[in-house]
């Protein structure tokens, strides 16, 4: 097996397990109360406004926003890293049959990698600052990932030297 | 060097893919997952998606209505009613992804077998803990809006949840064990040395899955950057404002001001959804075909045959994103054929199966033939 498959599946192995990992704690240790978060402050936003309590019923609807934003987070970083980690093993197996340079598959897999990690975690990053960086990172990220898919799609119908030896 | 036939390849793989193997589990038991979640979802989607929205909008709009008569006993009653609804979505689209996603890692699981550096007995236990965590997940997910917390011994956590993180352990345990006997493997000079014949293997029905599936994940990762730059931030900018405006007028008494927010938040809520589903089943499918790709050679079915299920499987994986993209302007003519999308998916994805049961079938009957 060469260094550019390895790196993709032992990448995307480890990725699965971080994936799942925080799937795991973030459903035991954070999921149930941020929905209760999520329900109660939202319910008690609509009763603040039928008691004609305006000010409290836009904190409670503000604390609402924050906790959906975290969720829909949290729940997107965990979706991400498990589904691009799949791809990262699925790509990884059949990367003998990119028509590239061992040099240029390893650039490729580490670009794929480096892509799948950074993108999950600069959603995951957001709920920490709701500055440009974690945002532009996440611009970032995804583009790499989507170029990088785009060159082992060419890379996939030039064909692996083998494959053009065999025709 | 040439790539062996599809007939050569069948023999030769016959080998990897032997009665007990730790393999055929996977493969069989990660389709029959994918297969049941799928159907599931199909279910879940005609008869209850619409109807728990419907529930959903009801109780917002009653919640809203009974703030603006200034009833707060009312609003948390309704309140109550919208969270059990959501809980109960929430938990049915929980069962259908997990179970999907664990389909596809066991059948990732299935593919990297050679290299995992344990005897064969380690490996069919681990598929055996690995499966039955896949299976106590979803179906302990499915039963938490029905057990609720009921003789928990916990405040916010009942039973099913319980047993449900219980298999994500379990999965979790088998995916990390699996883990170390690749790293074993690898770190020795035995990797070196392992041939896989199915990787070897080049089918029609294989190249033309690889290529589709390629195609339909580079369209979904498109339309996924389009989404966040165009409409996500939008979106939860909207759904702040909108319940803002709602609850800012039940406090000033003001009913169409109420009424307009609702109707605009049932919108957006349907905008989102549309879009968040495209992009992941598009995704899914693409990801789906290039897995299928692999195991092609064991689908015990005549080469046209392969074939035509593979179209249908890429037909319907296209059908089904762009009409669900289509819903909020052409109804339930869209969401028609997106069900039809997902139900040409489902055939293609079981006549693949059977073909697995068949070439697993003749694998049984020459190792009977041969005892």
């Amino acid at each position: 097996m060469n260094a550019a498959r390895r790196i993709l599946l032992l990448g995307g192995i480890a990725l699965v397990v971080l994936g799942m990992g925080h799937g795991t704690w973030y459903a035991v240790f954070a999921e149930h109360q941020a929905l209760d978060r999520m329900g109660g402050s939202l319910a008690t936003a609509f009763t603040r406004a039928a008691e004609g309590k305006v000010e409290e019923s836009a904190t409670a609807l503000a604390e609402y926003r924050e906790a959906k934003y975290v969720h829909e987070r949290q729940v997107d970083a965990h979706g991400h890293w498990i589904g691009l980690a799949m791809l990262l093993i699925v790509i990884g197996f059949a990367f003998d049959r990119v028509g590239f340079s061992e040099k240029q598959r390893q650039a490729l897999a580490v670009g794929l990698v480096m892509g799948a990690v950074l993108f999950p975690l600069s959603v995951l990053l957001q709920t920490a600052s709701h500055g440009p960086i974690p945002r532009g990172l996440s611009i970032a990220s995804s583009g790499l990932m989507i170029a990088a898919l785009a060159a082992a799609a060419v890379g996939f119908a030039m064909g692996s030297s083998d494959a053009r030896e065999a025709k | 060097m040439t790539s062996p036939t599809p007939s050569v390849a069948l023999e030769t793989s016959a080998v990897a893919f032997a009665r007990p193997s730790a393999r055929r589990l996977l493969v069989l038991g990660g389709i029959g997952l994918i297969l049941v979640g799928m159907i599931f979802g199909d279910i879940f989607a005609v008869f209850v998606l619409h109807q728990n929205a419907a529930r959903v909008g009801a109780g917002l709009s009653a919640a809203a209505h009974a703030a603006l008569a200034g009833d707060a006993a009312a609003v948390a009653a309704h309140f109550a009613d919208v969270g059990s609804s959501l809980e109960n979505r929430g938990t049915k689209v929980d069962v259908h992804v997990h179970m999907i996603a664990f389909g596809y890692l066991a059948l990732l699981l299935a593919l990297v077998q050679p290299w995992v550096g344990f005897r064969e007995n380690e490996k069919r236990r681990l598929a055996w803990l690995f499966l039955s965590g896949a299976i106590a997940l979803p179906v302990g997910v499915f039963l938490i809006h029905y057990v609720g917390l009921a003789y928990s011994p916990l405040s916010a956590i009942g039973w099913a949840s319980i047993f449900a993180d219980l298999g994500g352990v379990c999965v979790l345990l088998a995916t990390v064990v699996y883990l170390i006997g690749l790293r074993r493997n690898f770190t020795g000079s035995a990797s070196s040395r392992i041939a896989d014949p199915l990787m070897a293997a080049r089918t029609v029905a294989g190249k033309r899955l690889l290529a589709g599936g390629m195609t339909l994940v580079l369209i979904g990762f498109a339309h996924g950057a389009y989404y966040a730059g165009s409409d996500l931030y939008g979106h939860e900018a909207a759904d702040y404002s909108i319940l803002a405006s709602v609850a800012a007028g039940s406090a000033a008494r003001d009913t169409a001001r109420v009424d307009a927010s609702l109707i605009d938040y049932g919108q957006l809520q349907g905008d989102k959804a549309v879009k968040i589903a495209a992009h992941a089943h598009i995704i899914e499918f693409g990801l789906l075909a290039v897995i299928l790709a692999f195991f092609q050679p064991y689908v015990g079915l005549r080469e046209p045959w392969k074939r035509r299920w593979v179209s249908v499987l890429l037909v319907g994986s296209v059908v089904l994103p762009v009409c669900v993209l289509m819903e909020l302007r052409f109804g339930l003519l869209a969401g028609g054929l997106a069900d039809l999308g997902g139900l040409m998916v489902i055939v293609a994805l079981l006549a693949m199966w059977i073909g697995i049961l068949r070439y697993t079938g003749a694998l049984d009957s020459r190792a009977e033939r041969a005892s």
